[in-house]
């Protein structure tokens, strides 16, 4: 017991300068983040703000408002952007809409699954000129599509389908599809099934139990996922020109970007309309990120 | 407290089976459950006590059998329409909802009336004593918190049969012991109908008013808990009811009631169980059924391997002369290396037959 009182005090030391930066986070594994940031500083965040400064410096001269304010003032290049908008939203809710029925299904194992999977997954991989070439091919005016109509006589005369916006909104459900799908069965698979279970055994049919337990947990997951269909479905340019008609119904705010910048050589201008289309679609992204704000948001696996 | 059981007389299981291709899952459960009975379905994993549960609520289809509540064959409903309330293994509490709403939820999808249904939900949460709490998310409570509120949120309804799926085995030791009163208790005041699934025999034992021990699919012993405890009626039953010890020996002699087994050196004479006669015969012992030194007929010599210590007494690992491990508790004080002798009385023998069952995995148990 005595020993114990005899001990010299302990003199409280520094610890070493490597545990102190280890405790706010700085230790050789940052080294990992090197040739992200390299990436990101070189081929995004230095064109952008490129982009940015030559939007602000008009080849015209006016000051640097001149384009934004001739963007907005000449109807050929406001309409792009509306024209883009009812093609971007249309083809993001109906991409949302329809992965969440096949998610829903697909989410059990059961036969062929994988096969399913597959085929809805495939148009990934086809690329945006293919789709467009097999869709102007079965819908065209000639195609297998407006034959078959006829020849049942379902029509009179051939639908159009191609060289408008209908083409366009085809192509961009065809390549958009297999993202939102993906992403929603990777949601829906983070929620407990037993949820479900216990729903049905409290009563709750099968709308209830969809209405009031699995949707407002994908919410959240939709909300995302509607977000990243948007923004591809936004941008759309190669199937706006091969299936689109893109000097009049279908001239998406892309096109205008590229006819002042390539055709014009107005890259100040082309910068205007990029600039304008980001902000356009990050208006959008954020009104949809503020509503999930209001959603729950936490775990969905049943434990607590 | 108000509240009560929907009374019905009996839940009747004719002959249940469920098989998942060529695999069989259950066979041919019989069982009578009567209004109020407490019945514990005990097993190890993959023993069909949670797909006959399943099958019970309507999560499964039978492959064949029917489920009769008193006149009504109920096995073709689909589960929101057998108002049986169920709680579930990990709880299955509506993580976007808070525990009113959770406890509610049955209520809104009965559409009872608003101002009946907070009557209800308030009586529920008052009788899990969750007063408190209400408002969480059940993200915020703890793991006996949240089985509270999955048991509340199943006797909301007041439903003629609540059905557990191993309800405690996510909880820590003390909390389950705690929660398995509070199961106990809620039984004899609400006087609910419980099926109750766990793979714990003192769980089973101290719960329930009749046990059905299964393996493999198929029944092995329905009896009260006295019943199972004390008459297994295999081997496998008496595994799972803490016969670790289980000696394969010859017979020397056997009659109606009792056995005499040997093997090198020693001889052990116990109760004949299952008309055991010549050839083979298993003895089996419960660890604390040895004593210490002792003079009686059943004697056996042991070398002492591994002890531990559990405060009262000693759990104690020791190997036979033929080499076979014998476990022990004793309240003496015994060190690796002692040679002991342990007597047992012969009523506490049990001797099968050892083409019955063998014993039950112990990773499972």
């Amino acid at each position: 017991m005595t020993a114990l009182a005899e001990k010299p005090p302990v003199t409280p030391t520094r610890p070493a300068l490597r545990h102190r930066l280890a405790e706010r986070g700085i230790d050789r594994t940052l080294l990992l983040l090197v040739p992200g940031l390299v990436f990101i500083v070189v081929l995004f965040l230095y064109p952008f703000l490129y982009g940015l400064g030559l939007s602000f410096t008009p080849d015209q001269g006016g000051g640097p408002f001149a384009n934004y304010q001739k963007f907005f003032q000449d109807p050929y290049l406001r309409n792009t952007l509306w024209t883009t908008f009812e093609l971007g939203l249309p083809a993001a809710l109906i991409n949302v809409a329809a992965s969440v029925p096949m998610a829903f299904k697909l989410r059990r194992p059961f036969r062929g699954k994988r096969t399913l999977t597959t085929l809805l997954v495939v148009p990934i991989t086809l690329g945006t000129v293919l789709t467009a070439d097999g869709l102007l091919e079965f819908l065209a005016p000639s195609g297998w599509l407006n034959k078959t109509l006829l020849a049942w006589h379902i029509v009179d005369q051939p639908i159009e389908l191609v060289h408008n916006y209908w083409g366009v909104l085809f192509s961009l459900i065809i390549t958009g599809f297999p993202f939102a799908f993906l992403l929603t069965m990777s949601y829906l698979s983070g929620i407990d099934p037993t949820l479900e279970s216990a729903a049905s055994t409290l009563g709750a049919g099968w709308w209830e139990r969809f209405r009031f337990i699995t949707l407002p947990l994908l919410a959240p997951g939709l909300a995302i996922t509607f977000c990243l269909s948007f923004v591809l479905a936004f941008s759309v340019f190669p199937s706006a020109i091969l299936v689109g008609d893109p000097s009049g119904e279908t001239r998406v705010i892309s096109i205008a970007a590229y006819h002042a910048a390539r055709e014009q050589f107005d890259y100040s201008m082309g910068s205007t309309i990029a600039v304008i289309m980001t902000v356009s679609m990050l208006i959008v992204i954020a009104a949809v990120l503020l509503w999930r704000g209001t959603l729950y948001k936490g775990a969905t696996g049943g434990k607590g | 407290m108000t509240v009560r059981a929907q009374q019905f007389t009996e839940l009747r299981l004719d002959g249940v089976s469920r098989s998942y291709g060529a695999q069989t899952a259950l066979e041919g459960l019989d069982l009578t459950i009567k209004c109020g009975e407490f019945v514990a379905l005990l097993g190890p994993s993959g023993c069909g006590k949670t797909t006959a549960l399943n099958c019970l609520a309507g999560l499964l289809p039978l492959s064949g059998g029917s489920i009769w509540l008193d006149d009504k064959r109920i096995d073709g409903l689909p589960p929101e329409k057998r108002d049986f309330g169920m709680v579930f293994q990990n709880y299955a509490l509506f993580p976007h909802m808070s525990v009113r709403r959770n406890i509610a939820f049955g209520l809104r999808m009965h559409n009872v009336p608003k101002a009946e249904r907070n009557k209800r939900v308030d009586e529920a949460i008052s009788l899990v004593q969750l007063g408190e709490h209400a408002a969480k998310f059940p993200g915020q409570l703890s793991g006996g918190q949240q089985q509270r509120v999955a048991i509340a949120r199943a006797v909301a309804l007041q439903p003629p049969v609540v059905l557990m799926d191993e309800p405690l085995s996510n909880l820590d030791a003390t909390l389950r012991l705690e929660m398995r009163t509070e199961i106990r208790r809620l039984h004899q005041t609400l006087g609910l109908t419980t099926v109750y699934v766990t793979h714990d025999q003192e769980e089973a034992l101290s719960l329930a008013d009749r046990l059905v021990v299964l393996r493999s699919g198929s029944v092995q012993q329905i009896g009260t808990p006295e019943e199972v405890y004390a008459h297994p009626v295999n081997r496998y039953v008496a595994g799972f009811m803490g016969y670790r010890n289980m000696f394969e020996l010859n017979v020397i002699e056997s009659n109606q009631s009792l056995v005499v087994l040997g093997a090198d050196g020693f001889k052990l004479t116990g109760v004949n169980c299952e008309d055991v006669g010549a050839g083979g015969g298993i003895a089996a012992i419960r660890p604390e059924d040895f004593v210490l030194g002792g003079t009686d007929a059943n004697r056996l010599e042991v070398t002492v391997e591994i002890v531990e210590y559990h405060g009262r007494d000693q759990s104690v690992q020791g190997t036979l002369r033929s080499g076979e491990p014998i476990y022990f508790r004793t309240q003496g004080r015994v060190a690796p290396g002692d040679a002991v002798t342990l007597s047992v009385p012969q009523d506490r023998v049990l001797v099968f037959s050892p083409d019955s069952a063998p014993p039950p995995d112990p990773a499972a148990t």
